[in-house]
């Protein structure tokens, strides 16, 4: 890289970005004791002497918790420890009952590991990030600021107080706000499929935590702007547009005050989603001492080999194999098989079973991206729900294939699929659609041709396209014509003329 | 009749034949402790007409033929650092003065299901904190032996509302001799359970990897009894130990307690030696070697390489999990909240300033020296030094306990440096009170049993206790052992002139 100003006068510099991803666990009941996790219950409804940190309660670990993590380290290509333990991390807040979170500090349960991510910048491509860890620990409970009470006054909802999270922490290795969201794409997409968590960001089942800065080459230099640590987005889109603000508010910080990463500590900002901005929360991070220690409330967990073995055997393909899959087995582009792949789980065996009843996967893929996911889109609807089932799609489809149906009587069948329901025959049958035989072909054929000597002529004279115009008049005389065949008659008639 | 309130065993079967109701025996324990209670002070929750209703809830079931638990009718106190629902818990804080607890302890459910009448709650030193109950904040509890005397602490309450014959059965807590000081101070028997024999769950914590609750009666038999009741694995306690219960009454019955001959007792040579060993509290050691020779056990001495760091060890790591385990009592959820005064809501914010005037006026001074002597030990570039470093030693120290148990059956020595102390005389002096558990908090720190059994007294009358030590799980044996060491004494058929 040239440490050369740029057109507008600038250094060349690099932003670098590492994520802290709470992922909520899909389990139902806490870490810790036997509450539920459902989201949207009444304000402390959901508690018990445990979860409150009632005096003398004691904490009881959610094996399921333990079973979603080991599956999601080795997804994420993580060394899964023999044995892992408990931590309480120490701090006073109204949110946080006991006045510690029991969390995992030294021996988390998993331990270094990597994603690939799609490159944003090369189709087709990945790239490899790497994980530091990732660990459980309990969700604290939320505090809510209440006009009705007075200005002083909080109050305190701990339904949330005790779910299970696992802190997914990537290395600083992610160079731009493109490539954080396509990380937290594919790392959502990988917790969904495994069916970890919901990472529904809106609810709070995923929270990402940004640190960023930049490196600036100047004179054969490389300098290193502060770190901030962006909070608060509530979409990747947030995610993106603030690590785009921070990059740029950054280096102007740099231009104006010369702050480097040794003159400043790290600081915590926010994200405002209406004026698109990052503002100060923390001017100076505290250096907090949580005064970690080993929970002496639980005992240290065991994992041994054969555990860690059946959870990856029970794991099955992950996106990115069965993106690959998609290329060979299917003959997919890699972006086909990206899109369907990225979709999720569901419309993964949604296509699969329609390729297989179709028999024409590439036709398949294109009806999923353009119609399925359209009206999706428009119904603001889940594939699990999808009112066509994968198996009619894929008759529907084989028919085109067979060159029984043209797209455009299979749009309609399927418009009509979509809102009565119901079998392929049912549609055709209520739609008037029949198979034409080849005498009436044959007969609409000699009918065209002898009301229309213009076009034989024009075909005669070399310009083959010419019967196009007779496809039209066709489908007023039988709705029920096959464009293809009938363009195929029409021609081998004019050349036998 | 005089209703025998100092043996649960004897009331046990008064009770089945029906010679006494549970309302005679509920009436006695008022009586008896309106006439204590103004001297000894055992209770910060009183018995009262509710131990009435309890018993009558008893006999017309017992009339009706329903079937009734094994301690039916049988009064228990319960010490001041245990959930229950009926009764404030307070654990002698004025953090939790009017705390009730929405669940009973899992122990507080077990003496409920056998039909045990719970009395009161007894008094304690402040969150279990100490070894003389004068950290409670709601009064000195006095030695009924001598009203001028502490009777020891945490569990001072328990073990006084014992020796003052309110209740034949009381429970403690222990974490660094806090049942068997006070056994010892008020001359009767406590055991400390091996760590997770007892669920800790509704146990207010004080130092979770040391806490264990234990009994306290007269004698051995009835430490049996009321041991058999709680002890049990618990699925919402995680250190709690999913091996069976012994047959505690087996071992205390006379077909086992004939004689000890096989029995190889552990002299502990360091605690016997200790220049801070009074003379008489030595000679009850030793007496105790010979009635335990004479029935046949072999007694030999062995030695503990680390006994010097006992005490600073278990001074680390109790107040590490003491400062964390309190961080809860923070004023903002329940308990004690006080009112930030104008100045310091102003400097530090309204939350800080409530966490900080809270914690300042709802603890004692004794509890907020072990929360910061915790933080410190806790704190970055002194964990290490600290914290991790008594982990290491608390190691070793049980790797001399196996050593031990690897040449001896149970191990012998003194309970206290002393007998009972004058009130007021260490209260402002925590580094010697600190050394009253020098003896006993090597049990904790290994998280193996320990009983402490009435062995004499003292020129003024003064209680004096010995200690057996067993390996994990040896509650029988050490029960056994008390049994047989009490058939050939009469030191716990002494009672106080109250
Ligand atoms: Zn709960």
């Amino acid at each position: 890289m040239s440490d050369r100003r740029d057109a507008d006068g600038r250094y060349p510099f690099k932003t670098v970005i590492g994520l802290e991803v709470h992922a909520q666990l899909r389990t139902a009941s806490k870490l810790f004791c036997r509450c539920s996790t459902q989201f949207g219950s009444a304000p402390n409804t959901q508690v018990c002497p445990v979860c409150l940190g009632l005096p003398g309660a004691l904490p009881v670990m959610n094996e399921h918790a333990i079973e979603l993590a080991i599956t999601t380290g080795l997804a994420l290509n993580c060394d899964i420890p023999s044995v892992t333990k408990w931590d309480r991390k120490q701090y006073f807040y109204p949110d946080l009952p006991k006045g510690y979170q029991i969390s995992q500090f030294d021996m988390p349960i998993c331990a270094e590991g990597y994603l690939d991510i799609p490159d944003p910048a090369d189709e087709g491509e990945t790239r490899r990030i790497g994980l530091f860890r990732a660990h459980l620990e309990e969700d604290a409970g939320k505090s809510m600021h209440d006009e009705a009470a007075g200005r002083d006054h909080s109050r305190i909802d701990l339904n949330r107080c005790g779910t299970p999270l696992l802190e997914i922490v990537s290395k600083p290795e992610m160079f731009s706000a493109a490539e954080a969201r396509s990380y937290l794409t594919e790392l959502k997409l990988l917790l969904t499929h495994l069916g970890v968590s919901d990472c529904e960001m809106q609810e709070g089942s995923l929270r990402v935590d940004a640190n960023v800065n930049l490196h600036i080459e100047k004179d054969g230099k490389r300098i290193a702007t502060p770190i901030v640590e962006v909070k608060n987005m509530n979409s990747f889109r947030a995610v993106e547009r603030a690590i785009q603000y921070e990059a740029e508010r950054q280096y102007q910080e740099w231009e104006d005050t010369g702050n480097t990463i040794e003159t400043v500590s790290k600081r915590t900002f926010g994200w405002n989603d209406a004026t698109e901005e990052t503002f100060v929360q923390r001017e100076k991070e505290e250096s907090a001492d949580y005064r970690y220690f080993p929970d002496p409330d639980l005992v240290p967990v065991h994992l041994p080999k054969e555990r860690i073995e059946a959870a990856r055997e029970a794991m099955g393909e992950l996106p990115a194999a069965t993106r690959e899959r998609f290329q060979t087995q299917y003959e997919l582009k890699a972006y086909d098989a990206d899109v369907i792949v990225n979709q999720g789980p569901a419309m993964v065996t949604y296509f699969e079973t329609a390729a297989t009843a179709s028999k024409d996967p590439k036709r398949t893929s294109s009806w999923i991206q353009q119609d399925v996911m359209r009206t999706l889109k428009e119904r603001q609807e889940e594939i699990g729900a999808f009112p066509v089932s994968a198996e009619t799609l894929g008759q529907l489809l084989g028919e085109v294939r067979a060159g029984r149906l043209d797209n455009n009587r299979a749009r309609d069948v399927f418009q009509h699929l979509l809102t009565h329901g119901g079998s392929v025959e049912q549609a055709t049958a209520a739609l008037g659609i029949e198979a034409v035989d080849d005498s009436e072909l044959d007969a609409l054929c000699d009918e065209l041709l002898a009301e229309n000597p213009q076009v034989v002529q024009h075909v005669q004279g070399g310009k083959p396209q010419a019967v196009g115009a007779l496809i039209g008049k066709a489908k007023q005389k039988n709705p029920n014509i096959n464009p293809g065949q009938l363009r195929e008659t029409l021609l081998a008639k004019i050349a036998a003329m | 009749m005089t209703i025998p309130l100092d043996s649960a065993v004897t009331l046990q079967s008064l009770l089945a034949s029906g010679e006494l109701s549970a309302v005679d025996v509920a009436r006695s324990v008022l009586e008896r402790a309106a006439a204590t209670e103004s001297t000894v002070a055992a209770f910060t929750y009183r018995p009262d007409e509710r131990l009435l209703e309890q018993a009558e809830a008893i006999d017309r079931r017992r009339r009706e033929g329903q079937p009734l638990g094994p301690l039916a009718g049988i009064p228990v106190a319960v010490k001041d650092v245990l959930c229950t629902t009926d009764m404030p818990t307070t654990c002698s804080s004025r953090m939790l003065e009017n705390f009730r607890s929405p669940y009973d302890a899992t122990v507080v459910a077990q003496l409920r299901a056998a039909d045990a009448l719970l009395v009161g709650k007894t008094n304690m030193d402040e969150f279990a904190m100490g070894a003389s109950t004068e950290n409670s904040a709601f009064g000195l509890t006095r030695n009924p032996w001598a009203s001028t005397c502490t009777p020891g602490g945490s569990s001072g309450g328990a073990a006084a509302a014992v020796a003052a014959s309110v209740v034949p059965l009381s429970v403690g807590s222990d974490t660094g001799g806090s049942i068997r000081q006070p056994a010892a101070f008020c001359g009767v028997t406590g055991l400390k359970p091996t760590y997770g024999r007892v669920s800790r769950y509704g146990l207010v914590a004080f130092a979770s990897s040391l806490d264990q609750v234990g009994p306290l009666a007269w004698d051995v038999a009835d430490n049996a009894l009321l041991l058999s009741h709680l002890a049990g694995f618990d699925p919402r306690d995680s250190t709690s130990l999913d091996a069976p219960v012994e047959d505690y009454l087996a071992a205390v019955s006379p077909a086992a307690t004939a004689d000890l001959k096989g029995l190889r007792i552990g002299l502990i040579r360091e605690h016997v030696d200790h220049q801070r060993l009074a003379a008489p509290a030595r000679q009850a050691v030793l007496d105790a070697v010979g009635v335990l020779t004479a029935a046949g056990a072999e007694v030999v001495d062995v030695h503990f390489d680390q006994t010097k760091y006992w005490v600073p060890t278990y001074y680390i790591i109790a107040p590490c999990e003491a400062s964390s385990n309190l961080s809860r009592y923070d004023g903002a959820h329940y308990g004690f909240r006080a009112q930030p005064a104008a100045e310091a809501a102003q400097q530090h914010g309204p939350l800080t300033a409530t966490y900080c005037q809270s914690r300042d006026q709802g603890f004692g001074a004794e509890v907020k020296r072990r929360i910061m002597l915790g933080t410190y030990s806790l704190s970055e570039g002194y964990a290490d030094r600290y914290y991790a470093k008594a982990l290491q030693v608390r190691r070793l120290i049980r790797d001399d306990y196996d050593a031990a148990f690897g040449k001896v059956d149970l191990l012998l020595g003194p309970v206290t440096p002393g007998p009972a102390f004058p009130l007021g005389e260490k209260v402002d002096d925590p580094l010697e009170m600190y050394l009253c558990d020098q003896f006993t908090v090597g049990a904790n720190l290994a998280g193996i049993p320990a009983i402490s059994l009435p062995a004499g007294h003292d020129e003024n009358n003064l209680p004096l206790g010995v200690q057996l030590q067993a390996p994990p799980l040896g509650e029988a044996a050490l029960l056994r052992a008390g049994t047989v060491f009490q058939n050939a004494t009469d030191h716990h058929r002494r009672r106080p002139q109250l």
